[in-house]
């Protein structure tokens, strides 16, 4: 039995819940799901989803609820988070903007909005590292990931920029694979990997 | 590491991701905007997302005339002074309206009976747009139609303007309601049902078969206060459109933040209490029950 807290302040928590499900299927596992709105429940999880949304908003509702500190035990911990886009903007290390406050549980800057607006936003077959085929990747007013720190690895790169990355036990991506049928992000991110850990 | 993508095979305006736009905004707070100025305020309040009009709708009822689309410079100033998403509300049918917002690169368009409908006939062809839609609806039947044009997001229509949830309560319950009765029904059944209500059968099929609307269902339409917003939580919507009900409110600031809060913790009675507490008046309104069907935005567009 894997619990898998979807942090569930705001966003596609939904997708999410039912994309750790059908990727614990697939390795003969059941998740039960908890949904984070306050805290004093993260510290019951193994792995940890921070879904898509608007960053400003999560952001505030996971400080306002005390649940950001909890996230940065979790992760001080060794446990496994798989943040998307808004997710993958609250976990950088820095945003550059003073509405969105980090986490700072991954060493990378991220830009917002830098893809455009949603008018620009697109899907692609995306080559992620590990993966033998392409990854069906969805980009939603996506942010892009700058700076890249020492102990970060890059999975996948879109035009030449870093849109999946990894360092220890968190996984993150610009983009949404939770919106597509595909789970193998999220059975890299949950199983794969942490199999060694857990 | 990973080769190069092939930039070619990119799509834009798939029914993925303008659905997947609307599917961020869950469990978030939309608020009417006039100004930049207004839609500052509600970014530092917690919004999803800004909704820029030409006035709200408690004005537009007081004002009368036509309401259309929002001046094309105060939506660039929108744009330009928040990080959050901005749509944008265009009349019923005026797909010129639709296509200037889109140019000036609103978000999301919204196809709203709060402004005055420019076609009695149709709506608009949604699916040729790029950007997605949302539309209001009253029953399964509208919602379905709305979703077959292309609709990316549904919402309750409410009764705008009025400070009173009545309306947007019994359009969620009548939605809801139908949902399960189609849920129960067989293939024959749910045919007749397509036919009966002017309903796409194979969305018909789909609803029933996942139990719920195909797309994202957010309440609008007289929500005014934190305790309005958990209700329609409460009711199974995904996420809240607030109108008037931050800008006609003594404190605007607190009365956003309020509600943001408000839906985050509308299963927490006890939260709610404190959330709730000293806000501020809410808008003055005007109950439902004491207006002329003539006065009513709901029925336009069906």
């Amino acid at each position: 039995m894997l619990t898998a807290g979807v942090v569930a302040v705001q966003g596609d928590v939904s997708e999410h819940a039912r994309a750790v499900e059908r990727a614990a299927d697939a390795h003969g596992e059941d998740a039960e799901l908890v949904e984070i709105r306050h805290s004093g429940l993260v510290s019951d999880c193994d792995v940890l989803l921070m879904p898509g949304g608007e960053s400003t908003t999560i952001s505030r509702l996971l400080r306002q609820e005390g649940i950001d500190e909890e996230i940065r035990a979790h992760v001080a911990a060794g446990k496994p988070v798989l943040a998307t886009c808004a997710g993958l903007i609250v976990a950088a290390r820095d945003a550059k903007d003073e509405r969105v406050h980090n986490l700072d549980v991954l060493d990378v800057t991220v830009d917002r909005n830098a893809f455009g607006r949603q008018k620009d936003s697109f899907e692609a077959p995306l080559d992620v590292d590990g993966l033998s085929d392409p990854f069906p990747a969805v980009f939603i007013r996506a942010p892009l990931i700058d700076e890249v720190g020492d102990d970060v690895s890059v999975l996948a790169r879109w035009d030449d920029t870093p849109v999946a990355v990894k360092q220890g036990p968190v996984v993150a991506t610009s983009f949404h694979p939770e919106l597509t049928e595909d789970v193998r992000l999220h059975r890299l991110a949950f199983f794969e990997q942490a199999a060694a850990s857990r | 590491m990973a080769e190069e993508t092939d930039l070619n095979e990119l799509k834009r305006g798939t029914d993925l991701v303008k659905r997947g736009f609307a599917q961020m905004q869950k469990g978030g707070v939309i608020m009417d905007v006039v100004t930049r100025e207004q839609a500052r305020i509600a970014e530092d309040a917690g919004a999803v997302a800004v909704m820029a009009l030409e006035a709200v709708p408690a004005d537009i009822r007081k004002r009368g005339g036509v309401a259309r689309m929002p001046d094309p410079t105060n939506v660039t100033e929108i744009i330009d002074e928040v990080s959050i998403p901005v749509m944008g509300k265009a009349r019923i049918g005026h797909h010129t309206e639709a296509q200037i917002l889109e140019a000036l690169g609103v978000d999301m368009i919204d196809e709203s009976e709060v402004l005055t409908p420019a076609d009695d006939e149709y709506h608009i062809d949604k699916r040729e747009f790029t950007s997605p839609f949302v539309c209001g609806a009253r029953n399964l039947g509208e919602a379905l139609r709305r979703i077959d044009e292309g609709a990316a997001m549904i919402r309750t229509k409410g009764e705008a303007g009025t400070g009173d949830v009545n309306q947007a309560v019994q359009h969620q319950r009548t939605i809801k309601g139908s949902i399960r009765e189609l849920v129960g029904k067989n293939f024959e059944e749910r045919e007749k049902w397509a036919r009966e209500h002017e309903a796409p059968a194979d969305l018909v099929h789909e609803t029933a078969e996942m139990g719920r609307l195909p797309v994202v269902n957010f309440a609008a339409g007289g929500i005014a206060t934190p305790a309005d917003a958990a209700l329609m939580m409460h009711h199974g919507c995904d996420g809240i459109f607030v109108g008037s009900g931050i800008f006609g409110a003594e404190n605007p600031e607190k009365m956003g933040e309020a509600i943001v809060e408000a839906v985050n913790n509308w299963d927490d009675p006890e939260r709610l209490a404190e959330i709730a507490a000293d806000v501020g008046r809410g808008m003055k309104g005007q109950s439902n029950s004491d207006m002329a069907d003539e006065e009513k935005l709901q029925g336009r567009g069906v």
